[in-house]
């Protein structure tokens, strides 16, 4: 029986089983523009991203192929992000000393534009706090999924996937 | 009880009536079915089994495992879970086995209401409803029945989005999908629905297919067709431990029927058992509507649904462990704690790794299994075929049974997604039609089309599976 990827055996993927599977975006390419990064370690029968891809940036020779996405063609609009049905694509970006990621957010509530928001990591731990920048709602989305931009320290670029919002 | 928002659905809820469980008034909403509007009054135990008089509870909530039988307006066995509410509807538990009261009069057979089409389609999920929409599109007539009370079978309650191709629905979310299906069977003239109507049986007399169906538990009609197609989708697996039959302890499917199609919230923690997508899925779905999943246990050491699906609840916190097992139930007549252990390589629990969950509702995501009854009694051979799920009909790739003139579509003809299901239904559909004599010979293109896409989708790591018990089927290597 061939190994069990340890991915599948805790239900996450940490970022240097990641890299190991598709390549990372190079620092230059991150302080350009958002990138498209998918989390997407399996081969499932799905293609919605290549084919919403206005630039075609994202190869997948058959449904069950993964995604590869050409970092240099990928101009950062985040179609991907909302029509993704595993809700696995995500876009970072670099700004001086700060990472902006981007990412679904289908719970309740949604936060708002300029709210501080509790910053978690692919395992639901708190891992620091980060601003709100951006919240493109559900209905003005390609994808019916809201998704939102939050700002976070650049060391947590890679370990920040979620966010949860506190309100008293 | 009851859920008011939601990040995606929306409960519209009809008019406010009163129900009356065991003499009690129970405020319930039109539309909604009787173990629904029980659920959200907090009342969990249906009815006592016959045997050692235990209480018992929801299990299935779609009509397939009678776990919620009742007494309504003095008529036993009344599946609670499809029966909508009435106005002043009296309700009571059922104790153990019941008799009809000596004053009902059951409806006679020769008093059968009858109805006619070229193709009885059964079952109004995504298989049956393609089934039904490209048959009527080649010129067929079609009945569609199904027992409960709305279409779209378990698309209803499916709240994520749709993997796939775009063409077939991918991005879009199950119950947009239901919704779509659904517009689409009404505007067609030559299709004809029955909602609330039971298939009890299949029998041939001459050229045509007789489908004895019951409407509402009380009224007969008889469907007649020259073909059948049988869509009846699939029944969710219970597994053995120590006090599983508490109530509490529901199907995944059940849970999503309370939250996601009624709105009512299932409890306030919950534990799941299986981390296949079904259970990954319904964690998912607990976190969108409030509820705590305190974790998801699963006996294999790896996840065995979409890594994705498990990465999108593990990082909302929902813990995971997986190499585990549920080793049983506490609780007086509900679920209030449920005890699980960690498995070694040989599938046995290790001692001292025992760990309890205080949760009010124990979720099983075990697996699903073809409903094949109407199959088995109309007489098609049938084999077991593990990679399809269990027991399922011969077929051929038309989806036509040994019996000729029944057709098998979706979950009913090996357990996969509500994806294929619609590209069966599709084949399924055409193919009836093609038999009759009624659709062109170009509609034969519109099959091979939709064969290519199965073809496809099944090409991966998972499809994989399913496309060997196929072939297996196909061939003819499984056991009778």
């Amino acid at each position: 029986m061939p190994e069990i990827p340890a991915y599948l055996r805790r239900g996450y993927i940490t970022p240097e089983e990641l890299f190991s599977i598709i390549p990372k975006p190079r620092e230059e390419r991150l302080r350009q523009r958002p990138v498209a990064v998918p989390e997407c370690p399996q081969e499932i029968p799905c293609a919605p991203c290549r084919e919403v891809c206005p630039t075609n940036a994202i190869s997948m020779p058959t449904p069950n192929d993964l995604p590869m996405v050409d970092y240099e063609k990928c101009i950062g609009c985040s179609l991907c992000v909302q029509i993704c049905p595993g809700l696995a694509f995500f876009m970072v970006h670099y700004v001086k000393d700060k990472a902006r990621i981007t990412m679904p957010h289908e719970l309740l509530p949604l936060p708002e534009r300029g709210e501080e928001v509790v910053l978690l990591n692919r395992v639901g731990e708190p891992v620091g706090r980060g601003k709100v920048l951006t919240v493109v709602p559900r209905e003005k989305t390609k994808g019916d999924t809201p998704i939102i931009t939050v700002e976070v320290p650049i060391e947590l670029a890679w370990e920040v996937r979620a966010v949860k919002v506190v309100r008293e | 009880m009851r859920l008011r928002e939601h990040p995606i659905l929306h409960f519209r809820r009809g008019r406010e009536l009163t129900i009356y469980f065991e003499g009690r008034p129970i405020k319930a909403y039109e539309g909604e079915t009787i173990a629904m509007a029980l659920h959200a009054a907090g009342i969990r135990v249906l009815n006592h089994s016959p045997n050692k008089n235990r209480p018992r509870g929801l299990f299935c909530a779609i009509g397939k495992c009678s776990s919620c039988l009742m007494v309504v307006n003095g008529i036993p066995n009344v599946r609670t879970c499809i029966t909508l509410v009435e106005d002043g509807m009296r309700i009571e538990r059922q104790k153990g086995r019941a008799r009809l009261p000596i004053k009902a009069k059951p409806p006679e057979f020769r008093e059968a209401k009858v109805v006619k089409a070229d193709i009885v389609v059964i079952g109004g999920g995504p298989a049956g409803l393609m089934g039904a929409i490209n048959a009527s599109d080649a010129g067929a007539r079609v009945v569609l029945l199904d027992e409960n009370p709305m279409l779209g079978g378990q698309l209803v309650k499916q709240t994520h989005k749709f993997f796939g191709k775009r063409e077939q629905f991918a991005g879009v979310r199950g119950v947009e999908i239901a919704k779509i299906l659904e517009e689409e069977v009404r505007k067609r003239e030559n299709v004809e629905v029955f909602l609330e109507t039971s298939a009890v049986g299949i029998f041939h007399d001459g050229n045509e297919k007789l489908v004895l169906g019951v409407r509402k538990n009380r009224e007969l009609i008889e469907f007649r067709g020259r073909a059948v197609i049988v869509a009846t989708g699939a029944m969710e697996r219970m597994i053995p431990f120590e006090n599983n039959d508490l109530p509490g302890i529901y199907g995944a499917g059940a849970i999503q029927t309370l939250m996601n199609t009624y709105g009512v919230k299932p409890g306030e923690r919950v534990l799941i058992v299986g981390a296949g997508n079904v259970g990954l899925i319904l964690a998912y779905q607990l976190v969108q509507a409030g509820v705590e999943v305190r974790a998801i246990v699963e006996a294999m050491p790896k996840v065995g649904g979409y890594f994705v699906h498990a990465a999108k609840v593990k990082r909302l916190g929902v813990p995971i462990l997986t190499g585990h097992t549920i080793l049983r139930a506490e609780g007086k007549e509900r679920v209030e704690r449920a005890v699980v252990a960690q498995l070694d390589e040989n599938w046995k629990p290790i001692p001292g790794t025992e760990k309890v969950f205080d949760v009010d509702v124990i979720a099983l995501a075990v697996g699903l299994r073809p409903s094949i009854e109407l199959l088995h009694q109309a007489g098609c051979q049938i084999r077991f075929i593990r990679e399809l799920g269990g027991h399922v009909a011969v077929r051929d790739e038309w989806m036509e049974t040994t019996v000729r003139g029944i057709f098998v579509a979706g979950d009913s003809a090996g357990i996969e997604e509500a994806t294929t299901a619609m590209l069966e239904g599709k084949i399924a559909g055409i193919a009836a039609t093609l038999r009759l004599g009624i659709a062109e010979e170009g509609w034969v293109k519109e099959i091979e089309g939709a064969q290519r896409d199965l073809e496809e989708f099944r090409s991966g790591p998972f499809g994989r599976h399913v496309a060997e018990g196929i072939r297996k089927l196909l061939e003819g290597v499984g056991n009778a």
